[in-house]
């Protein structure tokens, strides 16, 4: 009896795991359709919608009034120039300090991992509101000036930029043995900026591009601070397009897309596959 | 451990050449070496907060009080945030779902490799593809002239007539969650690949279907995750405004809607009250990224 049963419920087993098996994949293959069409469609619409800015024909001439518009290439690039400030100042802030709580002072970790996730705690339009009620009168007057305005936006995107910086710096410096290279720099007699710059920057390559490129992804189309400073930026040049125009929006959307997709892409082929975003700047 | 640490030590007092006791300057050094970050911080972070929560608690002749909170349940401001905690948790729960079933799929459900780093990374795309170009590229597809919905009409459905509108609560939860169901399969995939084959193969050994396995080990353990992450997802719905105000021209009876209102011209003519909606924003935000934080720890415990 026993040598009999032990097989076949076995093989009744395989049978019915099988049977899962084929069923399961079934099911994926909708979901994942089902998925990829809801996608894709809006991306879709938007693509056949900016190829029909001419009568008649398809083609791309709703591109070509994008970039002809006087005003697009120049809040472009003062989007570019503010995205690349931000990035720099988010690096000279996040690095020394992810590398000084990692190596001196792991007390204060938590601390510095609360500062830099507040900007997921208070919502970019709160802290337009909060940072308007506090610079706009003396004795911190910044917003009195455009300029000034725009100097108060690149530090305010450089904090935006601290929960991924963070993260992404924090991962790369746990990937090395940040104690052993400080201290062989040491030995051989560098001081803390030549270990910076020349030990710690380089072996975090990869982390800081990431970041770098996501933070750039984030605040290049950045709308609700930008627009309440009243800067002259894509983001506020965007939502007055789509206000306005009937097919350019469509290619700007298109346009956008593909950005947010070349950083995403860069940042998956530099990483393999490493996961370090979390998504924020609706 | 231990003597790598003194060792440092000594190393850097050496190579500072100071006459100070080595350890009195490593202290002020360490501080120094994050004293830029946290002055940053204060100026653009946490003291415009401060100050937000310092005049929301500010009467208008002066002196601390509770009033603006109070005034709170006025009408605008109950309808804002009604409106504001219904998409976001209609967007959550929906999104969290059908992004848990497509995480699902890719990771365990025998669909071919490739799929899966595909939608990884297109995930990645989604999630951050958020603002006016989102907005811009639904108006294309559900707005009057959309595609879709002239796909509709071909087949005599007329959504407006019907009572649909990209403009109102169903549009607005359709819409974000173009960014929430892929930021669900980012971080829940990392949790799937965290169930461990032994659990599903000591399960099928000791006689169990496939949904009992999922019944009694693989949701318990999911569970925290999956609650964790909608929380999240809520609280990203719940703060969004650029997706919001490029869609309606910031005219929609949203919270955050309310606030850039305040900001332009203090609709609610009582600037107190425009803080404490603010501040009641952050409160429910730091609420809802404290509730995940704790429940992640929590599922990583298991999914480690």
């Amino acid at each position: 009896m026993t040598i009999t049963t032990a097989p076949t419920s076995v093989a009744v087993k395989e049978q019915t795991t099988r049977a899962s098996v084929r069923k399961n994949r079934f099911w994926s293959w909708v979901i994942f359709v089902v998925g990829a069409l809801y996608f894709l469609v809006p991306l879709a619409a938007t693509f056949y919608w900016s190829l029909r800015a001419e009568k008649d024909t398809l083609g791309f001439e709703a591109y070509r009034r994008l970039f002809a518009d006087a005003n697009f290439l120049p809040s472009f690039s003062e989007s570019i120039v503010n995205a690349v400030a931000a990035i720099l100042i988010s690096l000279l802030l996040i690095v020394p300090t992810a590398y000084w709580v990692t190596l001196r002072l792991p007390k204060l970790r938590q601390v510095v991992e609360f500062i830099t996730l507040l900007p997921f705690v208070i919502p970019a339009v709160v802290l337009a509101l909060a940072l308007i009620r506090l610079y706009s009168r003396p004795p911190l007057l910044l917003t009195a000036t455009y300029d000034s305005s725009r100097i108060l936006l690149v530090c305010v995107y450089a904090a935006l930029s601290f929960p991924y910086m963070f993260r992404a710096v924090d991962n790369g410096l746990r990937a090395m043995d940040v104690r052993a290279l400080t201290e062989a720099a040491q030995s051989l007699g560098a001081g803390w900026p030549t270990i910076l710059l020349q030990v710690i920057f380089p072996n975090l390559r990869v982390a800081l591009l990431s970041g770098a490129l996501l933070t750039f992804a984030i605040v290049i189309g950045e709308l609700t601070i930008a627009l309440f400073m009243a800067q002259h930026t894509l983001g506020p040049y965007m939502a007055n397009l789509t206000r306005s125009k009937v097919y350019e929006p469509s290619a700007m959307a298109i346009v956008a897309f593909a950005i947010t997709w070349a950083a995403m892409g860069i940042i998956q082929l530099i990483g393999r596959g490493q996961q370090g975003q979390i998504a924020g700047g609706h | 451990m231990k003597p790598t640490t003194t060792n440092s030590q000594s190393v850097n007092s050496t190579v500072g050449g100071v006459w100070r006791p080595p350890r009195l300057y490593l202290g002020s050094l360490s501080w120094l070496g994050i004293l830029p970050f946290f002055v940053f911080s204060a100026l653009f972070l946490i003291g415009p907060t401060l100050l937000l929560a310092y005049r929301s608690l500010e009467g208008p002749q002066g002196g601390l009080t509770l009033d603006n909170y109070r005034l709170l349940v006025t009408d605008t401001v109950v309808n804002a945030y009604g409106m504001s905690i219904r998409i976001s948790l209609t967007s959550a729960i929906l999104g969290g779902l059908i992004g848990f079933l497509i995480a699902w799929a890719i990771s365990m459900g025998g669909l071919p490799r490739p799929l899966r780093s595909i939608t990884g990374t297109f995930s990645g795309v989604a999630s951050n593809f958020a603002g006016v170009p989102l907005a811009a590229a639904y108006i294309f597809t559900l707005g009057r002239v959309g595609v879709v919905t002239a796909l509709f009409e071909v087949f005599g459905v007329d959504l407006y007539r019907s009572g649909f509108s990209l403009y109102s609560f169903a549009g607005l939860t359709i819409v974000y969650m173009y960014f929430q169901i892929p930021l669900m399969v980012l971080v829940i995939l990392p949790a799937l690949d965290g169930l461990k084959r032994e659990w599903r193969e000591a399960a099928e050994n000791l006689g169990a279907s496939p949904g009992q396995y999922w019944r009694h080990v693989a949701l318990p353990v999911l569970i925290p995750s999956i609650m964790g992450t909608m929380i999240l997802l809520f609280g990203n719905a719940f703060g969004a405004h650029a997706t919001a105000y490029a869609l309606t021209g910031g005219l929609f009876n949203l919270a955050t809607l309310l606030i850039g209102q305040q900001i332009s011209g203090d609709v609610l003519h009582n600037p107190g009250l425009g803080y404490a909606v603010a501040m009641g924003m952050v409160m429910i935000m730091a609420f809802s990224i404290l509730v995940y934080s704790i429940l992640q720890r929590r599922s990583e415990r298991w999914l480690r």
